[in-house]
């Protein structure tokens, strides 16, 4: 593995190294090292790109990374990957996907996530995307998280943009049994002319499930980015959604919140604010030594963070 | 020593213009001074005025005998001003940790930090990763803007109302922290306030009303005539009466 992957690796999965427990590292479309475990088993899929990954029920503090990178400009792939968690699991997966393209071809990964959730199972699931490269060559990524919960499971889910992905469609879709629960925490920062739409989409089906779904972004320079999200409320259940932005130079953000109840006891709240930072925010960091240029840094990175 | 020379500022309102401060003159030189007066007087636009946040509109102002009156707020807090606001400023994300290191201009080891955090009295194991939202109260929230100031530790502290939006619980318990700002740090602390327990630990008291300086002395001189004066300090007259 070249220094350019390497950063990747350092990027998308905060990978040093090669990591303790499980991993499948996928390098321009092909296996670049793989480990299981007693518990974990990752297996190639033989009808279509991607891999199976299987935990065995009962499998408590293990971990899975599966980066993937794209260092040759103009790579293209489509990428499935499904995750089986067996019940009472208690695991932590982590994704990304880095590309670095130098050249003039456009580079896409499109990847679709598929968990299975068993029951009472707890899944921490970490993703990362990040783009970099000095061509003019563009990087798109278009990642789909699919979740079934199974009754009484939890997915926890944590998904960052921060750097050089010119145009991102990001799709988020969860169904919930009983007492399951959903909670995704998104982090977006846009700037020169990109592009970022969310779109997330939970079904509440079982009695007492849960979804929560907070997004942060920051919209620069001439960015664009749009934030769809829909929960449906079908049982007695909570639903809670929010999406806050920060909106700098010439961006435009939208936010579109559905929320819809067909149970009397679903309980559905959204809340969505834009804005720009606001001038206190950079008076109060001023009057600490700090120059508007510093203050307005110190607060996108807090937010983000 | 802070000098304010001829300090004017005047505000565009409905196409007429008022003045908010009529030629302030004022030389502070002592370790603790309160400045009071009525509501809408002038005391927060002038403590503005001495940060940076507002330009006056004429007037000229010294800090130890230099003029920084053309300098913008990053430059007075380099100077030396700290300004604790009335009305703390949430932030998203940044937590306790972040500010009060940000305030002293360093990286700080969680023991410095429980120092600071201490003598305000909070708990640095509670507040340390605190967020600087709406999850904390007004009296915390207070706690920390002042912690920032004592972190930052310069030679001229300015505090806007530490009192407001505050329960009286919480602020006997603050009145303890001025005391022992006031023996303990160097420099040049000035308070607005209306709170006798305040005016009470102050070495001089500026009484400001209608935009002017209408007092400027030692307690012993100021506090008969904040009692006497009808209006001066409602807030005050009333306490004590």
């Amino acid at each position: 593995m070249d220094k350019i992957e390497q950063n990747m690796l350092e990027q998308v999965a905060g990978l040093h190294e090669v990591p303790a427990g499980a991993y499948n590292i996928r390098s321009n479309g092909k296996m670049a090292g793989r480990n299981t475990t007693a518990n974990i088993d990752i297996i190639t899929k033989e009808d279509k790109q991607g891999i199976d990954i299987r935990i065995k029920p009962g499998t408590k503090r293990e971990s899975v990374h599966i980066p993937v990178i794209l260092s040759e400009s103009g790579y293209q792939e489509m990428v499935y990957n499904d995750f089986y968690i067996g019940e009472d699991c208690d695991v932590t997966i982590i994704a990304g996907c880095g590309i670095h393209n130098c050249g003039v071809d456009t580079s896409k990964h499109d990847g679709i996530h598929t968990f299975y959730i068993g029951k009472n199972a707890k899944v921490r699931y970490v993703e990362k995307h990040y783009g970099e490269g000095d061509g003019n060559g563009e990087n798109i990524m278009n990642p789909q998280t699919i979740v079934y919960c199974d009754e009484n499971a939890r997915l926890e889910m944590e998904t960052t943009q921060i750097k050089g992905i010119d145009s991102t469609n990001r799709i988020t879709k969860g169904e919930l049994k009983a007492g399951a629960s959903l909670e995704v925490k998104e982090k977006i920062m846009t700037h020169g002319k990109q592009y970022a739409r969310t779109e997330f989409e939970v079904d509440l089906n079982g009695e007492n499930c849960s979804a929560n779904v907070i997004s942060r972004s920051v919209a620069r320079d001439a960015s664009k980015q749009e934030f769809f999200s829909k929960i449906n409320g079908n049982a007695s259940c909570a639903g809670h959604s929010e999406c806050d932005a920060i909106i700098m130079d010439d961006a435009i953000v939208t936010a579109s919140p559905q929320l819809t109840a067909n149970h009397v006891d679903a309980g559905l709240i959204h809340e969505a604010a834009i804005g720009k930072i606001a001038g206190e925010q950079l008076i109060k960091l001023m009057t600490l030594g700090l120059t508007e240029e510093e203050a307005e840094a110190q607060i996108i990175s807090g937010f983000l963070k | 020593m802070l000098e304010l020379k001829n300090i004017s500022y005047e505000v565009e309102d409905d196409q007429e213009s008022r003045e908010i401060l009529k030629n302030i003159n004022l030389t502070i030189n002592d370790h603790f001074v309160a400045v009071t007066g009525p509501n809408g007087g002038g005391k927060s636009t002038l403590a503005k005025i001495i940060a940076g946040i507002i330009r006056p509109t004429s007037g000229q102002i010294l800090l130890d005998g230099k003029d920084i009156t053309d300098l913008n707020i990053t430059e007075r807090a380099n100077a030396g001003i700290s300004y604790a606001f009335q009305q703390p400023v949430h932030f998203k994300g940044l937590t306790v940790k972040d500010l009060v290191s940000l305030a002293a201009g360093r990286k700080m080891t969680v023991s410095e930090i429980c120092e600071i955090l201490s003598e305000v009295g909070l708990c640095a194991k509670e507040y340390i990763d605190r967020e600087i939202n709406n999850s904390l109260s007004g009296g915390e929230l207070k706690r920390i803007e002042i912690a920032m100031i004592t972190a930052r530790g310069t030679k001229l502290s300015i505090f806007d109302e530490p009192e407001a939006g505050i329960d009286l619980w919480s602020f006997n318990s603050l009145i303890h922290v001025f005391e022992r700002m006031r023996r303990e740090i160097n420099g040049m602390i000035l308070i607005i306030s209306h709170q006798e327990r305040i005016l009470n630990i102050a070495d001089q008291i500026v009484l400001i009303a209608d935009g002017l300086v209408s007092a400027f002395g030692s307690k012993e001189e100021i506090m008969p005539k904040l009692l006497n004066t009808e209006g001066a300090c409602s807030a005050l007259t009333e306490k004590v009466q």
